[in-house]
């Protein structure tokens, strides 16, 4: 309002108070009632506008353009105090919607797998990408997959020593894993390179043994296999799940489907911890499927998935595992 | 196996302390259990030589003794031992020995009489079981001497596991074999001297099973002091292998059994008649045995008779008539070797287990009968006296195992293992092992010693040389496989993503037994026919499942009992089914939910979970499969359901599986207190998947138009939108359920369901007139088929 221009209708003291007005408003719609009162079609401005005529010629164009002067200065003023109250409402609006960001949040949380499968998922994706391909088989066998094609005939010390679950049609609960390896081979022939993860059973119930427990079978059939390739093998498992570097110790053992067989221990602080059994497949295991043992030679070993994840996650009661309590699972996210 | 460290070491003695003895057996394929010292420890005990002895003045059961120690003064000890005489050697705990318990002697009075010391009897040093009496040393154990010296207790009882395939190694002499190789050094035998006949004695031996039983040998031996005792150190060698003392003769066949691995059997001969038949069972036949057990004879069995009937179980047990007893003055050794196929499983079948039978089971040297017959005779007679008639066999050497030659090839050899081995070190080790080696171009011919059941193939020899030689000289040879593809299908979810869909929605994965409660089973599936175990470890792992539900509800129950009030499973496994006499082993999924919908948080309120939150989580399952539309739920009974929350779920005609509340009839006997929610599908029907096939997503806008009509409660609200696709045709997109009423502002009886229509042309946008026909096309279609009524 730099400019001083007399308005001959008490134009000046209309504008200012218009200002005031629009300085005052607190609300979109108190604006917008200042600007119909001011600006709209009945407003005291278009008012004045409409009242030149009864002027004197000579002063209408004078007071005509005070009155838009004034007009301009109003509309101005309300588009910026317009401005101004929709930038506080949202200020407003920005303040009230502020929350307490420490509060916890809302919903489902996920849960997670069993620490028996977890390990067991583990083991698979290691072998997987190491060229291994996962077989599965039957809970409920009959004795030629469990024991004879095993080279495990009747009366065989090793069928006692196994503690097999039977049924009455003569049936029996896999005590391992290794009737896979013979399902694998009489489905897909050799070479194979495989394993096999799943639950086995033993009529065995103390503080070290649970009725039923996993195992992860692993084969691997070709032409010029060898015990140095077994022995390169597991200790690249190992070292690949245990993330660091381990000796293993192959100590001469027993098992009629293998031979040579090993037991295997891992170094466990200072001394030794048996995780594994293993050997060269039986020439009369390879026999029993049709694959010719002279030109073809394999490795056999079977691993417990408890044990592993016994170790793996300091777990110091194998029972722990099928009791199923939340507040033990929920740590194996 | 349990044996003696110092006994082992008679045989083979190699200049490395205890551990690396352990160590090497180990190495060598005899895997070493424990290592126990052979005595608990104890000081200050010596050997005392009991010069008079005289009544205590004022008790009965109390004696006066005199004990010499070789030093000083001799000491006066007052005994309550039976057995106490003077001339006997025991030892002699001095004032201030410490005995096991951490017991201390001190001077003291007994009834007024003052006692230097105790004599003591074997269970107070730790020794044995022998309570009844002070222990009677030798009549030439030093006197003075450090009874821990002396009986050489310093030593260590070692258990070893044996393999099934090492039968030969249930003896010290099989052990020391073994040491022997891996230390590379020769064996002692022992003074096994033939033992000269002082009679003429026969006694009648028939074979009629000579193919059970190629050789039998026999010995008779009349005349043996009947008070005769063991000596201290057989009783000791017996004890570190962990077997009692009972009778000189029992003492003697086990001391060879345990020395040689040959099971040897004593009868007592005045007891049998005529002479020895060796036979299979008769049916009906029965015997009583050594441990008073009558057992009923199969026809398999090989027995041991005379001209009155069986006398004892070959093999496995003696009978109790022919037993030596305390009156025995004339013994009849029998060593026999019975082939391994007539004896195993016959001990089992019995309920029985003994040393004997462990061994010719997994079969002892054929020609080692002899030996161990002369071994008895010539212990017997030093300790019990005796006049020895000749050695008796009668043998079919047709029907002998016979070792056949094995070949070896360099080869072969090399590639198996791996590795190369100089020949002079397969020499070597062969040689050690008592293989007799014949060299020819590729190899070896090899024939195995007697005594190694277990060496048949070149096999069994390339294992011998890898353990021998050891595996630790094997290298590490990585593979190298051709580049092989095998089948990724996209015809099923992929198997891990349907336990991570559960995961993500808060499930925890649990895993519980395939053998389950047969009295819970029931309860739950009261017409399945579960497959039973024959041998269940007990009844509450007795039936197969037929579901997962049973370990799920367990699982359910265990927790609530442990303050766990939000439980949220699931378990995938297979589940056992006997369907027209054939076993079916499913593939399942299933899950239960029970407890607030939420963990307990600060917005949400504390509702209780209920079907639709189990039913949404199954709609993401299957949303997995890319066709969720072909899943359908169907009120429908359960016996373990909620007679009002059951539903079967079909994928297509498929009979995919269950979901629904748990009957609370169900909840209550089990001692639930929580509506709980389950469901379980068959993985095969439920999670085939569809290779996705892309259509055109159109660029014309949707249309929404909202209806809401009054329906009869009972019908599914399912079929209201099946109905409402049927009227809208094709370009009724998606039927929406927004809301479903029941209450006060409509009659009781019926529902109101409120449905959003989502219509689009993938072409052109629809004008109002063709959304509004189609809008009445589906409001017609309900009005006609399901009697709906439009509300305003």
């Amino acid at each position: 309002m730099g400019e001083s221009t007399e308005s001959p209708l008490a134009g000046r003291e209309l504008l200012e108070t218009g200002l005031r007005e629009i300085e005052g408003s607190r609300t979109a719609s108190d604006l917008d009632e200042v600007r119909v009162r001011y600006l709209g079609k009945k407003g005291l401005l278009t008012q004045q506008l409409k009242s030149l005529g009864a002027l004197p010629a000579e002063q209408r164009p004078e007071a005509g353009q005070a009155i838009n002067r004034a007009k301009k200065k109003l509309q101005e003023s309300i588009d910026a105090r317009k401005q101004f109250l929709q930038k506080a409402a949202l200020d407003a609006d920005i303040e009230a919607q502020a929350v307490d960001v420490t509060l916890p949040g809302r919903g489902q949380s996920p849960g997670g797998p069993h620490p028996v499968n977890r390990t067991m998922g583990r083991m698979e994706e290691i072998f997987r990408r190491a060229g291994f391909a996962v077989y599965s088989g039957p809970e409920i066998e009959d004795e030629f997959h469990n024991f004879e094609a095993l080279n495990i005939p009747e009366q065989h010390p090793a069928r006692a020593m196994h503690d097999t679950f039977y049924f009455p049609s003569g049936h029996l609960l896999r005590t391992h894993t290794s009737p896979v390896q013979i399902r694998a081979m009489h489905q897909d022939g050799v070479p194979i390179r495989m394993i096999a993860p799943g639950r086995v059973y033993r009529c065995d119930s103390d503080q070290t043994h649970t009725p039923m427990f996993h195992q992860v079978e692993g084969l691997v059939i070709d032409e010029g296999i060898s015990f140095a390739n077994l022995k390169a093998v597991l200790h690249g498992f190992l070292e690949t799940f245990f993330e660091r570097r381990v000796e293993l110790r192959f100590r001469p053992s027993y098992f009629p489907f293998t031979e040579p067989s090993a037991e295997v221990d891992v170094s466990w602080g200072e001394g030794w911890l048996e995780v594994l059994g293993c050997g060269m497949v039986h020439p009369r295991v390879l026999e029993h499927v049709g694959v010719d043992a002279e030109r073809y030679t394999g490795y056999a070993f079977g691993m417990g998935v408890e044990r592993l994840a016994m170790l793996r996650y300091g777990v110091d009661d194998l029972r722990l595992f099928f009791d199923n309590d939340l507040r033990f699972l929920k740590q194996f996210c | 196996m349990i044996f003696s460290e110092t006994w082992l070491r008679e045989w083979v003695d190699p200049q490395i302390d205890t551990e690396s003895l352990v160590h090497e057996l180990t190495m060598a394929g005899l895997e070493v259990d424990s290592v126990e010292p052979a005595a608990d420890s104890f000081s200050q005990v010596v050997v005392g030589d009991v010069t008079s002895c005289a009544p205590h003045p004022d008790a009965e059961k109390l004696t006066l003794c005199r004990v010499s120690t070789g030093q000083g003064d001799e000491l006066q000890i007052v005994c309550g031992a039976p057995n106490v005489r003077a001339g006997m050697k025991s030892p002699v705990a001095l004032v201030g020995a410490r005995l096991p318990g951490d017991f201390r002697i001190r001077e003291a009075k007994l009834r007024g009489v003052e006692s230097q010391g105790m004599l003591c009897s074997e269970k107070e040093l730790g020794l044995g079981e022998g309570a009844d009496g002070i222990m009677e040393l030798s009549d030439d154990a030093p006197i003075g001497a450090d009874v821990r010296e002396y009986l050489q207790l310093d030593d260590s009882i070692i258990d070893i596991d044996l393999t099934p395939n090492r039968g030969d190694c249930f003896s010290l002499l099989g052990i020391a074999r073994e040491t022997a190789v891996m230390s590379r050094l020769d064996l002692n035998w022992p003074t096994l001297a033939e033992v000269a006949p002082a009679a003429e004695d026969d006694f009648p031996i028939e074979v009629l099973a000579p193919g059970a039983c190629p050789r039998f040998c026999g010995r008779v031996v009349r005349g043996i002091d009947p008070t005769a005792k063991t000596p201290q150190w057989m009783r000791e060698k017996l004890r570190r292998s962990g077997l009692r003392p009972i009778h000189p003769v029992v003492d003697v066949t086990n001391l060879v059994m345990m020395e040689l691995g040959q099971p040897l059997h004593g009868f007592d001969l005045g007891q049998l008649h005529e002479g020895i038949i060796v036979r299979f069972a008769k049916a009906g036949e029965s015997l009583t045995l050594l441990d008073g057990r009558v057992v009923e004879l199969d026809e398999d069995m090989l027995v041991i008779a005379d001209h009155s009937g069986p006398r004892a179980l070959a093999g496995i047990m003696g009978g109790e008539n022919t037993g030596v007893s305390e009156a025995t003055a004339d013994v009849f050794f029998e060593g026999a070797f019975f082939s391994p196929d007539v004896i195993s499983g016959r001990a089992r079948r019995l309920g029985l287990h003994t040393d004997a039978s462990l061994r010719f089971e997994r079969g002892v040297d054929p020609e080692g009968q002899r030996r161990a017959v002369e071994r008895a005779t010539q212990l017997l007679t030093e300790i019990a006296g005796g006049h020895p008639g000749p050695l008796l066999e009668v043998v079919s050497e047709d029907e002998l195992p016979r070792r056949e030659p094995v070949t070896l090839r360099r080869d072969r050899l090399a590639k198996v293992m791996g590795t190369t081995v100089e020949d002079q070190e397969v020499e070597r080790v062969l040689a050690a092992l008592g293989m007799s080696t014949e060299k020819t171009d590729l190899g070896w011919t090899i024939s195995p010693p007697s005594w190694r059941f277990d060496i048949a193939i070149e096999e069994d020899l390339i294992e011998e040389i890898a353990r021998v030689h050891g595996y630790d000289s094997i290298p590490e040879t990585p593979e190298r496989g051709d580049v092989t593809f095998r089948p990724v299908t996209e015809s099923r979810v992929p198997e891990n993503r349907l336990p991570r869909c559960l995961m993500e929605r808060g499930y925890q994965e649990v895993v519980t037994y395939s053998f389950v409660d047969t009295r819970i089973q029931s309860l739950l599936f009261p017409s399945a026919s579960p497959i039973s175990l024959d041998n269940p470890i007990s009844s509450e792992m007795a039936d197969m499942r037929v579901s997962l539900w049973p370990g799920l509800l367990n699982v359910l129950r265990q927790n609530l009992s442990r303050q766990q009030d939000r439980v949220r499973v699931f378990e995938s496994g297979l589940r056992f089914e006997l369907k027209g006499g054939e076993i079916r082993q499913l593939p399942t999924l299933g899950g239960l939910i029970a407890g607030p919908r939420y963990a307990e948080q600060w917005s949400a309120k504390a509702d209780s979970c209920d079907y639709f939150d189990l039913k949404g989580d199954l709609e993401a399952l299957f949303s997995l499969t890319g066709e969720p539309d072909r899943f359908r739920f169907e009120a429908a009974e359960h016996p373990a359901l909620h007679p009002g929350q059951a539903a079967r779920v079909f994928r297509g005609d498929g009979e995919a599986g269950w979901a629904g509340a748990v009957h609370p009839r169900i909840l209550s006997s089990i001692g639930i207190n929580i509506p709980a929610y389950l469901f379980e599908l068959d993985v095969n029907i439920a999670f085939q998947s569809v290779v996705p096939e892309y259509r055109g997503i159109s660029r014309f806008p949707a249309v929404r138009r909202d209806i809401a009509v009054l329906v009869d409660e009972r019908i599914p609200s399912e079929l209201l939108v099946k109905e409402s696709y049927e009227g809208g045709g094709s370009l009724l997109r998606e039927v929406r359920i927004f809301d479903v009423y029941r209450g006060e502002r409509i009659d009781s009886g019926l529902k109101s369901i409120a449905l959003g229509l989502i219509l689009q042309e993938t072409s052109r946008t629809l004008t109002d007139g063709e959304v509004d026909d189609i809008v009445s096309a589906v409001i017609s279609r309900l009005e006609r088929n399901l009697k709906a009524k439009i509300r305003d």
